[in-house]
């Protein structure tokens, strides 16, 4: 454990060394940009439970461990490590190990003609105009510590342009790999994605781990949706039980653009998972759909600010949550409704099935309303596993674990639902049924005759 | 050996008793009717029978096929060849009626060292039984009883039965809420289903459904006990008299 002073030491130190080696330190805009971000993280320093966004969740295992920068720490992987993570049906794949780009493990594959999707240090050696405009425009480092220290260290991670009317049929993988170190490591990468008008494509971010240790990634993304542009992005997190993971994703909507975000979240000891789109242009629409699921003391926290900043838009925000063991889980759904912003129409739902007496979960909406002319909605139901479902099922022969398994997964399938058929969603199948297996076979070990079975689901609506 | 043989059986639910010695033998081949006023335990003995967990047993014995009943879970009891059609049949959003079928057979199936049933063969069979039921196959695309009427929901559960094949059939009100014209298709659906090996259990309120399915015992269930057993004429006998003489006469009967 460390204090206060000595965590601002350990981060100075290990920013002025970066500031001085890391990729673009030469050019004054970039070099200006980790600088601001650097003093408004000394100034704010991370937030503790009495900041509102982060009430339910206490980032204090994260503050208090001095983390290093895996920048002067390599790590070659071999391909026969990787395998197991393969997609197969991508349009091309980038591997980042600890935050940097490891090209001999990505594959780039075939794109169509003028969709650039390189290494974001690649790109501020070679061609940093491409990048002036756009990073860092969007991603506020005023909204919290995680997004200033994500932009004090930025360096690496993906840089993907599409052209204009392009339109990219496969996925963009991009696999987030940590490797364990003899001290606590951290990474901050981070994405530029900039989609220009009437585009299509798809987005992974798919966050693992090889070996347990105490790894922090601090990821962000800053996707830039242009007029009429249709968007999917995906991000994934199954890192090991003790990583530590906050990513954020700010979404920049145009005239009519399009964006579906789907988080997963299944791994991680302490996970912090924002999305901000901003509905700047008229017209815009944007799904957020997610899935958490936990057991053990896993705290996964799920966080979106979606703000309507046009008339005429609509927003969705569909989360399903599974809670076992001691797990926590946060849902925290704002939505602003900016003054010029009428013909609003936004909507979220939160569900949740808790598995165990000590699993618990805050799920909280929030709504910040200056239109007059709206509608906005929100619900959230918080139950169990229903007994007299998992009774008909065992009624006509499926055992008990089949049971908790298939009803689990028809829980999580109403997230899966609402995913495009094709690898992704194959993938992210594969990886949801796996971990829903080995919830559903520790049945709680409840004396027959005393089981809470007919307690029902007790769906209460909140809020 | 009979099929099914219940020896003073009591069960409980919330500590209350319901069943208070309930003595049974049901043969192969034979249809049973157990008529009773509400609240007198007819779904709490279906449901023991199916294994349900709330419901307690606190003493008895059941002997099923020679094996004992009551050490069996509900899916070893299914597996058995027990089936329960369910008074309230359970709306499970997010599982498809066909795939919530197939496994279900399959589970049984592979207890009996049967092959497993591939979504191809399971189709055929499947839509002969789907005609017999007067059922439209769009409702097996959807999840199970999702926003299906109070008709299809009980022609579900027959559609399961006539799947599943049980040796042991326990309709729990079946008839319950069932207008004529969906009752005669349950009840023929059931009745079709009739042959030497497969006993049936019929758990009813009133006589009509009787009238499509004709039992060859009837018994009547007052206040967790059978007061009187006999032939089908019994159920005209109640239809016409009610149910109060015979709760009368259970009263007078056992002294308080």
């Amino acid at each position: 454990m460390i204090t206060l002073t000595q965590q601002l030491e350990s981060y100075l130190e290990s920013f002025s060394e970066f500031e001085k080696l890391a990729a673009g330190h030469a050019l004054p805009w970039l070099r200006k940009l980790r600088q601001d971000a650097f003093a408004r993280f000394c100034e704010v320093g991370f937030p503790t439970t009495h900041d509102e966004d982060w009430r339910s969740t206490n980032v204090s295992a994260i503050a208090q461990t001095a983390f290093r920068l895996t920048r002067n720490r390599r790590v070659r992987l071999s391909q026969q490590e990787l395998e197991p993570y393969r997609v197969a049906g991508v349009a091309c794949q980038l591997v980042f190990v600890n935050g940097h780009f490891a090209r001999e493990l990505s594959s780039l594959g075939k794109l169509p003609d003028g969709v650039k999707v390189n290494s974001l240090a690649g790109e501020i050696s070679s061609n940093p105009e491409a990048i002036e405009p756009h990073l860092g425009r969007y991603l506020d480092i005023r909204r919290d510590a995680f997004g200033a220290l994500n932009t004090a260290f930025v360096e690496d991670g993906a840089f993907v342009h599409i052209p204009r009317g392009t339109l990219v049929e496969e996925p963009i993988y991009l696999l987030f790999v940590s490797t364990a170190d003899d001290a606590p490591s951290m990474s901050h990468p981070r994405n530029l994605i900039v989609a220009e008008e009437d585009s299509q494509a798809t987005f992974v971010e798919d966050y693992v781990s090889l070996d347990g240790g105490a790894v922090f990634c601090n990821a962000a993304t800053e996707l830039v949706a242009s007029d009429h542009a249709v968007l999917s992005h995906y991000m994934l997190e199954r890192e090991h039980k003790q990583a530590f993971n906050v990513s954020t994703l700010r979404i920049q909507q145009g005239r009519s653009a399009n964006v579906v975000s789907h988080s997963v979240l299944l791994g991680g000891a302490l996970v912090r998972n924002n999305i901000h789109p901003v509905l700047a242009g008229e017209g815009g629409e944007c799904v957020i759909n997610g899935l958490f699921a936990g057991d053990g003391h896993q705290h996964l926290d799920n966080y979106m600010l979606v703000e309507h900043a046009s008339p005429h838009c609509g927003s969705r925000q569909f989360y399903n949550g599974i809670l076992d063991g001691h797990a926590h889980g946060v849902f925290h759904g704002r939505i602003i409704v900016h003054k010029n912003a009428q013909k609003t129409d936004a909507k979220q739902t939160n569900r949740n099935l808790l598995l165990s007496d000590d699993a618990q979960i805050d799920t909280k909406p929030q709504l910040e309303i200056y239109a007059d002319d709206v509608k906005c909605t929100h619900g959230a139901t918080i139950g169990q596993i229903e007994g007299d479902a998992l009774f008909y099922l065992r009624s006509r022969g499926i055992d008990e674990v089949s049971a908790r398994k298939l009803l689990l997964f028809a829980f999580a399938s109403e997230c899966l639902d609402r995913m495009k058929q094709g690898p992704v969603r194959r993938h992210v199948e594969g990886l949801i049924n796996r971990c829903l297996f080995q919830m559903a076979d520790s049945v709680p070990d409840v004396p027959t005759g005393d089981r809470r079975e007919d307690t029902g689901r007790n769906w209460g609506e909140i809020g | 050996m009979s099929l099914l043989e219940i020896k003073n059986l009591h069960v409980s639910v919330d500590k209350h008793e319901i069943l208070k010695g309930i003595n049974l033998t049901v043969n192969a081949g034979e249809v049973h009717s157990i008529m009773g006023p509400n609240g007198s335990g007819k779904s709490t003995l279906a449901q023991a029978l199916a294994r349900r967990e709330t419901y307690n047993v606190t003493s008895g014995e059941v002997s099923y096929n020679g094996k004992d009943l009551l050490a069996m879970k509900p899916e070893e009891a299914a597996c058995e060849g027990i089936f329960m059609a369910f008074q309230y049949p359970v709306e499970i959003p997010g599982i498809s009626n066909a795939y919530f079928l197939r496994s279900a057979l399959n589970a049984i199936r592979k207890h009996r060292g049967l092959d497993e049933v591939d979504a191809m063969d399971f189709l055929p069979m499947f839509r002969e039984k789907l005609k017999l039921l007067d059922m439209d196959e769009k409702l097996m695309n959807r999840s199970v009883n999702e926003g299906f009427s109070g008709g299809e929901k009980k022609r579900n559960e027959i559609l399961q039965m006539a799947v599943l094949e049980p040796k042991l059939a326990i309709l729990d009100e079946t008839d319950s809420g069932l207008d004529i014209d969906a009752l005669r298709i349950v009840a023929q659906g059931v009745d079709a289903m009739r042959n030497p090996e497969r006993a049936i259990l019929v758990v009813t309120h009133y006589q009509r459904l009787l009238n499509y399915i004709v039992p060859d015992f009837v018994h009547v269930l007052v206040d967790g006990r059978i007061v009187r057993s006999g032939g089908p004429e019994l159920a005209l006998e109640l239809e016409e008299k009610g149910y109060s003489a015979m709760e009368a006469e259970a009263r007078s009967a056992t002294p308080a």
